[in-house]
């Protein structure tokens, strides 16, 4: 689950974190005031959406000569036109895809005089399975690039559980920074807290960049940005009040009440499969044949007919969907289940496109006999492959 | 021969008394007779645990997982715990000396699993999973919830990081008549207890083995290291024919596909690399998840006719 960056500063900034003060705003009558409850004279007026790359980023509806989603503001006034400009209107940035997203809250924060950009993360190290410090001086750019050209400016150190943040493993930290002064006493004790909030809050990320040594010396996290463990939300009640649900596309909320993996993809072929390994290879294999995946969509191991109905009518509610490919291996799932809630489903809401399943496992025969029996005009596949080709034909022969 | 499990391994189950533990024991037992010795439940000690099937099966539930071992001699343990408290089960596993722990359950907070990771690289215990199918030798021991019924005793050894993928790699290679050594799961989570490299070494030792089928996914760099590994094995004179596939070559960066481990992130994890570090270790990677058998069928042809 990802929050806003306001909230992230505010999450971080319980554990002692050095954040600029800030206000958070859903209308541009607020800026005003937020901006004077603020000590200036530099405001920074930042768009709130869940994509990076807002400073580089255009806004749809104000054409290409405009500013992007974070400004500096040296008056009262610009903060105001600013926040005017940016709220409700669509900002375009490298991770948004071209549709982009509606700024729909303002962070209005005190500026800062910025003498160096560094880069900072946590994030858990598959490969040691330990949580891991990512840091490198180059900051405030993007870090996939950094670690394309140049690799030897990365340092990835892993955090034993068992010892935390050692004093040793916080001046390595300091030295790859190249923190000094003061700004190297900031270092050392910020370094335990980001861990600290890391570990108790269960992040999946936490990013900042940048994270930036001032003109006067000290240390400040001027970005930050942060995800959650979506298996660890039952115990963090206060982050689960975080969320915006804006930010997330309509299907992906509906299947996530109905406990199901999906996600929307630009496609025109429906998937519903079991097993995400199997969902992914069914993508796949659609792709291969020369079409292209409206979803991902794993309805589990254990589905219910209710469960499968549910899935079924999120995938016709995609306008995209020119047809729709049935794939499940029955292991613990049984097919004679998944036959009657595809069964119900298609009573339900109506079939208006192919449809093409493919049964395998447990209560094959079954399932196959419920369908046929059933009158619906349901395409039969003997295996992954028929099914496919099958589902693939039919749709490019409607179009 | 086999890895993992046999038809000696003895099993006990943590997590015995709820409907999946439930329903997934008495699949075991009804599986060419799997050892399932005890259940594990800490209010339960004492209680017996009554199987639904005609066999009507009953076993003994402990109070702890040191209890069920000490009185039963288990060298394996299945946790069917749900995640909340999965983690903290598998700890109990390992402090209790359990050999070997398979843990089924899926939606483990990573957190809990970087503790576990922590504890068990201390210890001699082995770990499968969590978020996997587990692991089946034919007609010999089964744990987890594989179905038994597509399996065939045989020659190739497949381990895969997905459920169902493993299902249609064993579908497949029974189809074609080559059967299965063992089938193992190791799961779709970022930190797990087992990697391929640990499943690869033990079907390269294990006679019985003839061939492997590796199923990977999007996500992480463990394929990638495999190969590698693969290929220092070869140098050594260590290999065996091997088809691959990697599932999410249409997955988009930054999403993650149902399995917590699955997401290409900061450019990292992309299915074309792993594609790229299978083959060039000399693995035929399947374009096709629905030709892991047919393909391996052609590979040891092209093998045999060439030697």
């Amino acid at each position: 689950m990802n929050i806003h960056e306001y909230q992230a500063k505010q999450v971080l900034k319980e554990y002692g974190a050095p954040v600029a003060e800030g206000v958070a705003i859903f209308s541009a009558d607020e800026a005003e005031a937020a901006a004077k409850s603020l000590p200036g004279p530099l405001w920074v007026v930042k768009s709130q959406i869940h994509a990076g790359g807002r400073g580089k980023g255009k806004f749809k509806e104000l054409g290409p000569e405009a500013k992007g989603g974070v400004r500096l503001a040296f008056n009262l006034d610009e903060v105001k036109s600013h926040a005017a400009d940016m709220l409700g209107n669509t900002l375009v940035t490298a991770q948004t895809g071209d549709a982009g997203k509606v700024v729909n809250r303002l962070y209005i924060e005190d500026g800062a005089d910025i003498d160096r950009e560094l880069y900072l993360s946590l994030l858990v190290d598959r490969t040691c399975g330990q949580v891991a410090f990512v840091a490198s001086t180059e900051g405030g750019m993007d870090i996939e690039e950094v670690a394309h050209n140049t690799p030897e400016l990365i340092l990835t150190l892993p955090i034993d559980p068992l010892q935390g943040v050692t004093e040793e493993k916080a001046s390595a930290l300091c030295d790859t920074l190249k923190l000094e002064g003061e700004a190297r006493a900031d270092g050392m004790k910020l370094f335990p807290i980001l861990y600290k909030a890391f570990v108790e809050k269960d992040m999946a990320l936490l990013e900042i960049n940048p994270l930036i040594v001032m003109e006067n010396g000290r240390l400040r996290v001027l970005d930050a940005k942060v995800s959650f463990d979506g298996n660890a939300l039952f115990r963090h009640e206060d982050i689960v009040a975080l969320r915006d649900k804006t930010e997330e596309d309509e299907k992906e909320i509906e299947a996530s009440k109905h406990d199901l993996a999906y996600v929307a993809l630009d496609g025109n072929i429906g998937c519903m499969v079991n097993g995400a390994g199997l969902a992914m290879a069914t993508m796949d294999i659609i792709k291969l044949y020369g079409a292209e995946p409206a979803n991902f969509l794993d309805v589990g191991g254990g589905a219910t007919k209710e469960k499968v109905t549910s899935a079924f009518k999120i995938i016709t509610s995609d306008p995209n969907v020119q047809g729709i490919l049935v794939n499940i291996f029955g292991g613990i799932m049984r097919c004679d289940v998944i036959a009657e809630g595809v069964l119900a489903a298609v009573k339900e809401v109506g079939l208006q496109v192919p449809l093409v399943v493919r049964l395998e496992g447990t209560n094959v025969e079954l399932g196959k006999k419920i369908i046929s029996e059933s009158g619906m005009n349901v395409i039969p596949a003997d295996d992954l492959d028929d099914a496919a080709q099958k589902i693939v034909a039919a749709v490019k022969e409607v179009a | 021969m086999s890895i993992l499990v046999d038809k000696d391994t003895k099993v006990i189950v943590q997590g015995l008394t709820g409907k999946t533990g439930t329903f997934h024991t008495e699949q075991a037992l009804a599986y060419f007779g799997t050892q399932m010795v005890a259940g594990v439940h800490p209010k339960k000690g004492g209680e017996t645990w009554s199987s639904g099937l005609e066999s009507a099966a009953e076993l003994p539930i402990f109070a702890s997982v040191k209890e069920a071992k000490d009185a039963t001699g288990a060298n394996a343990s299945v946790v069917y715990v749900p995640p909340a408290g999965a983690g903290a089960a598998i700890i109990e596993a390992i402090d209790a000396g359990i050999p070997f722990i398979v843990c089924i359950t899926e939606g483990i907070p990573v957190a809990d699993m970087v503790k576990v990771k922590a504890r068990l690289d201390a210890s001699d215990s082995r770990l499968l999973g969590p978020n996997c199918p587990g692991v089946l030798t034919p007609e010999q021991c089964k744990i987890g919830i594989m179905p038994g019924s597509i399996f065939q005793k045989g020659s190739v050894g497949i381990v895969s990081r997905s459920g169902t993928l493993t299902y249609e790699a064993v579908f497949q290679t029974s189809q074609e008549g080559l059967g299965q050594s063992t089938a193992v799961g190791i799961g779709g989570d970022p930190v797990k207890g087992t990697e391929f490299i640990d499943m690869l070494d033990l079907f390269l030792d294990d006679p019985e083995t003839e061939s492997i089928i590796m199923i990977g996914e999007i996500g992480g760099s463990a394929e990638e290291e495999a190969a590698e590994w693969l290929k220092e094995q070869a140098a050594k004179g260590r290999s065996k024919p091997m088809v691959g596939f990697i599932a999410g070559r249409t997955a988009p960066p930054g999403r993650t596909m149902g399995h917590a481990g699955a997401v290409i992130s900061g450019g990292k994890g992309g299915a074309d690399d792993k594609i790229a570090a299978m083959e060039d270790a000399g693995i035929r990677v399947s374009p096709s998840p629905a030709k892991l058998g047919k393909t391996l069928v052609a590979l040891l042809e092209e093998l045999k006719q060439g030697a």
